[in-house]
């Protein structure tokens, strides 16, 4: 059985500031594979992630929200049809102060074995998330996370 | 980064990885199964890797099942690893793969 994973990194910034980081559309183009997320972040309102040309590659609903602690999203692929066949996975985004850091983990999980939509993300989250510490801490994201993904080379 | 770098310095801690890479979210018994190591030993191997935050534990429900992040790891290949090596590496893991097949290297 496969069907979550957890990921989780300490970042020295405010929880404040990572919260806005995880959200805002200035922060998000930097370390996000230049995507933005439309939502108006309240409790059952829909979520989802847009590319500059207006794709949107995910999407689902804000499943709970407690800023600047907890995110829960119900996520689902709209850009590749083998990882939307898959249908919705749960993803989890939480904050907190540890030491002088704040400790972010992500927990995605979904409904099915062995599945693909995980094993895309379990190579997109690490990359996204080592990249917003950079981010954070000295001001510059990583090069290759600021691209525009396409369909078949997304890191995503 | 010497805490990642120690905490991977070691087979039997390497063994652990490896198999939270294979199942993710597994308990300390689970985790013990096969494994010619004390559970005392696991427990102590766990502890290094979950302070160099290779290794995430959740509970649930009464157990703890622990995960492998692999975060550090890519902050390390964040660190050296040049932009525009990236897609030579790429080709030149995926070539390997393909005529080795799919085994492990040792």
């Amino acid at each position: 059985m496969k069907n979550k994973f957890v990921y989780a990194i300490y970042i020295r910034t405010t929880q404040q500031k990572l919260w806005d980081a995880l959200i805002k559309p200035e922060f998000t183009k930097q370390y996000w594979c230049n995507s933005h997320q439309e939502s108006n972040w309240t409790q059952g309102s829909p979520w989802k992630i847009v590319l500059p040309d207006g794709t949107t590659t995910d999407m689902g609903e804000i499943i709970e929200i407690d800023p600047p602690k907890k995110l829960v999203l119900k996520w689902q692929n709209e850009w590749r049809p083998e990882l939307k066949a898959e249908g919705p996975s749960r993803a989890t985004i939480f904050l907190e102060p540890v030491g002088d850091t704040i400790k972010l983990t992500v927990t995605h999980e979904i409904e099915k074995d062995d599945s693909k939509f995980l094993g895309a993300v379990s190579n997109g989250w690490p990359a996204i998330l080592s990249s917003l510490k950079s981010l954070l801490e000295t001001g510059e994201s990583h090069e290759h996370t600021r691209k525009t993904p396409t369909r078949d080379k997304c890191i995503v | 980064m010497d805490i990642v770098f120690k905490a991977l310095a070691d087979e039997s801690r390497r063994q652990l990885l490896d198999k939270l890479h294979a199942h993710s979210g597994l308990t300390l018994s689970q985790l013990c199964e096969d494994l010619a190591m004390t559970r005392q030993a696991v427990t102590k191997h766990l502890r290094i890797l979950e302070d160099a935050n290779l290794v995430v534990s959740q509970k649930q429900g009464r157990n703890k099942l622990h995960y492998l992040n692999p975060v550090p790891i890519q902050q390390i290949a964040e660190r050296w690893i040049d932009k525009f090596e990236r897609s030579q590496l790429r080709l030149l893991t995926d070539l390997k793969k393909q005529l080795e097949g799919e085994a492990d290297e040792k």
